[in-house]
């Protein structure tokens, strides 16, 4: 069960090397972003729009960088100006972040079947039960809603619990924690309790891992309220978005994907963040805004190869946050393409895209040049046969389809 | 001994196992119901060759001020609401002992993750029978903010969690708290209370076993009342109580008489230490009788006879029981006792009016705590909410504020 599959697409093609470098260019004065900053923050935050927030007690507020936004034209700049930084894989990178946090913050623990000894199935908790001991990773019995209750009252007395779903599935038995509780307390109490949990594991379509374990459970945690969504894509925001959730005071729900675990990539040495709420620019362009997040993003980057070949400038965003949506990234780019192209796993049905499209349809209508396309998944369970799994995928071939369409 | 001599011990993993020929299969039920823990009679006299944990006469008044403070709580908020001056009640009616003597029996220190009818552990640890109406009435001073239903009380200062409406759910919650406390090495403990029908979740399931494999500090308080809204224990479960489902688990366990506030003062003492000190789980079976309705929304004489209600009220009344007890020791008087109720009731007749004429919470409110900034949807929608009021007052309370 616990099969590593390979990446999809070479970690090479990524054009998303991070820029470390600060661009002095940016500091002019932006319209203030909506979110604001974690009071008691010890940490620098370095925002899309180029405003830097520091915290003065922060003693590492040099070190450390959160860059949400990877351009093109910096990549040249921050090879050469930046530190190399390591290689390593994308399950490596999350275990990175989670043992950074865990020795930053000794109150940060982590709870899940098999994340102990064993090292999770799939490897993202390897070596921290040796270094942290059993008290800090805990080994459950086989009662997700549970271990999940048990995470909510132990966040409510002190500790940042990161629950781990052996499969995001899975975490359907812990619904009821997840919304009723976990979502809701910080409210009903008037503020008084406060839950910082992270719940996070893969999920998404596997090869041929069956329909139970193919679910795409964004689709359903993406209305309760109180609760935060992130999905990490690459190496470089994996650790970045884990870090951030365990830092975050608000429950969050990392969502992993179990065909991009052996991504590899190079990330900095240094300490940073990805800041929750932002999604990612992936490729910057002029004809038509593509919006994906997760592994979809590998095949909108396939597409995109021939998209490129055929002559079109596809301005690619992962959106990174699915709850709530980098309105203001999209919108730019919306204002900017006056096409939008959803790219989703989820179903066809009540998904991420559904949200995305009526969010976009709201917000930014008067600035679309043609309906909003959206592709996912059709609204049938994953059947097993390889032939018949790969079909309920949206393809390469697809997205350049509806590009063209798009386009017209 | 002999007669083990054709028995085999063999390995596996659960531990060394005794073999026999003979095929027998465990009985489902016990020959004798479990025993129960009294040590006061139905007259409030001491049972001789009891043993407990004795309490002075202070906390012993205390204690039984505290239960005639949350039956009289009880009685006249059940009238508001029936009076339609709040929206709903659930009474503790018959569970005063409960309530009350097993938070005598706690530090401040221990965190409390109660069901639903447990005021009387809030009570105990301070909680005003003006902080009480606050809740129950939603206004601006409740510490929920008017975002929950009246009776689902939370404070954090006073370590009682929030009260939420889901059966069981906060089990689980116990036992990480537990797990918490455990880690920090701090002298308390966890505490969670449910009832009969809490049991049959899915959660008292885990978390149970959860707290015997984590060995967490966290005692498990069952207040089995016999009804679980209009299902009796005879459809809820087959066992022979809770109590006897610790040993299942690996939980010590104890089954005691829920009305009788000294029992159940001891057995939680006794549970606190083991669990502190020993690092274990403590399962306590208090059995008792709900002698209210399951909420202001039942009408329990549709399916159980109003003499059995009336009975357990008169007859088996915790409260009366341990009023002959403190009596008996010439702690207490018919003088005390009036001037008690008395005074209690003009308090709380008090509280309701100035809870009644509070303002209530601003529509701000409606979007704050929901994460621990307000982000930027959630402003917009406030935004549309605010233009809408402002173009339409007269279709929205005018007693509101914004």
């Amino acid at each position: 069960m616990a099969a590593i599959f390979q990446g999809v697409g070479a970690a090479a093609a990524l054009s998303s090397s991070p820029s470390n470098s600060f661009d002095s260019k940016k500091f002019v004065s932006s319209p203030c972003r909506s979110f604001s900053v974690r009071k008691g923050a010890s940490f620098a935050v370095v925002r899309s729009d180029g405003r830097v927030n520091l915290n003065p007690k922060s003693r590492r507020a040099q070190q450390l960088i959160s860059n949400a936004v990877a351009t093109k034209s910096d990549s040249a700049a921050a090879s050469s100006s930046s530190k190399p930084g390591h290689e390593l894989l994308l399950f490596e990178a999350l275990q990175e972040g989670l043992e950074e946090e865990m020795e930053r913050d000794p109150h940060v623990c982590v709870m899940g079947e098999d994340v102990g000894h064993y090292g999770g199935s799939y490897k993202v908790t390897k070596g921290l039960a040796k270094k942290f001991g059993d008290l800090r990773v805990l080994d459950t019995p086989i009662a997700e809603n549970s271990f999940t209750g048990m995470g909510i009252g132990a966040a409510m007395t002190g500790l940042r619990p990161v629950v781990e779903g052996m499969n995001m599935g899975f975490l359907l038995l812990a619904f009821n924690q997840i919304s009723n509780n976990c979502g809701m307390l910080h409210y009903t109490s008037g503020g008084q309790f406060t839950i910082p949990i992270v719940i996070r594991g893969p999920g998404g379509v596997g090869r041929q891992l069956g329909a139970e374990h193919s679910q795409r459970l964004e689709s359903y945690l993406q209305s309760i309220p109180g609760i935060q969504m992130v999905a990490c894509s690459t190496p470089y925001n994996a650790k970045g978005l884990m870090k951030a959730a365990i830092r975050s005071e608000n429950p969050v729900i990392l969502f992993e994907h179990v065909l991009l675990y052996n991504l590899k990539e190079r990330i900095p040495d240094e300490d940073y963040i990805c800041n929750l709420e932002e999604a990612e620019m992936v490729r910057p362009g002029e004809h038509v805004t593509i919006l994906t997040y997760s592994r979809m993003r590998y095949h909108v980057m396939q597409a995109a190869k021939t998209l490129v070949n055929k002559g079109y400038d596809p301005e690619i965003i992962d959106i990174r946050s699915l709850k709530p949506f980098d309105l203001y990234t999209i919108g730019n780019s919306v204002k900017k393409t006056h096409h939008v192209l959803i790219v989703e796993e989820c179903m066809r049905t009540g998904g991420v895209g559904a949200s995305l499209t009526a969010a976009i349809t709201e917000n930014f209508n008067d600035y679309l040049d043609a309906p909003i396309m959206c592709l996912s998944s059709q609204d049938v369970p994953t059947p097993y046969a390889g032939t018949l799994e790969e079909v309920t995928i949206v393809q390469p071939a697809q997205i350049v389809k509806a590009v063209e369409q798009l386009c017209q | 001994m002999k007669a083990f001599i054709s028995c085999k011990v063999l390995d596996f993993p659960g531990g060394k196992v005794v073999f026999s020929p003979e095929m027998r299969f465990l009985s489902e039920s016990p020959s004798v119901y479990s025993q129960c823990y009294r040590v006061l009679d139905d007259n409030g006299q001491l049972i001789s060759h009891s043993n407990f944990v004795p309490v002075s006469e202070e906390v012993a008044v205390k204690m039984y001020s505290n239960m005639v403070t949350l039956q009289t709580l009880d009685t006249i908020f059940y009238e508001a609401q029936r009076q339609g001056r709040i929206s709903f009640y659930v009474t503790s009616i018959g569970e005063e002992a409960i309530n009350i003597a097993s938070a005598a029996a706690l530090t401040s220190d221990d965190i409390v993750f109660p069901q639903y009818r447990e005021p009387g552990v809030l009570l105990w640890r301070g909680f005003t029978l003006q902080e009480f109406a606050n809740q129950c009435f939603g206004n601006k001073a409740d510490y929920g903010k008017g975002r929950q239903m009246p009776i689902h009380y939370g404070s954090n200062k006073l370590n009682y969690f929030t009260v939420a409406s889901t059966i069981a759910t906060q089990i689980p919650h116990a036992v990480g708290a537990a797990y918490s406390l455990k880690m920090d090495k701090k002298d308390a403990c966890a505490v969670t209370y449910f009832g009969d029908g809490g049991t049959s979740e899915g959660d008292f399931h885990a978390a149970m076993n959860f707290a015997a494999v984590t060995e967490s500090p966290v005692i498990f308080i069952c207040r089995n009342n016999g009804w679980a809204i209009s299902t009796p224990t005879s459809d809820q479960f087959r066992s022979d109580g809770i109590a006897v489902r610790g040993q299942a688990y690996g939980v010590r366990s104890i089954r005691v008489d829920g009305n009788d506030a000294l029992a159940m003062y001891s057995a939680v003492h006794s549970a606190r230490q083991m669990a502190v000190n020993e690092h274990r789980p403590i399962l306590i079976e208090a059995v008792t009788y709900r002698v209210g309705h399951h909420s202001t929304s039942d009408d329990s004489t549709k399916y159980r006879p109003a003499n059995e209600i009336e009975w357990w009220r008169m007859a088996r009344d915790p409260v009366t029981r341990f009023r002959m007890w403190i009596e008996i020791n010439g702690w207490w008087g018919s003088e005390a006792e009036s001037q008690l109720r008395s005074s209690i009731r003009s308090q709380l007749l008090h509280a309701i009016q100035i809870a009644e004429r509070a303002e209530k919470p601003p529509v701000n409110d409606l979007f704050t705590d929901v994460y621990d900034y307000i982000p930027s949807n959630l402003r917009e929608q406030e935004k549309l909410l605010k233009e809408t009021i402002n173009r339409h007052p007269k279709d929205y309370p005018a007693d509101v504020p914004i």
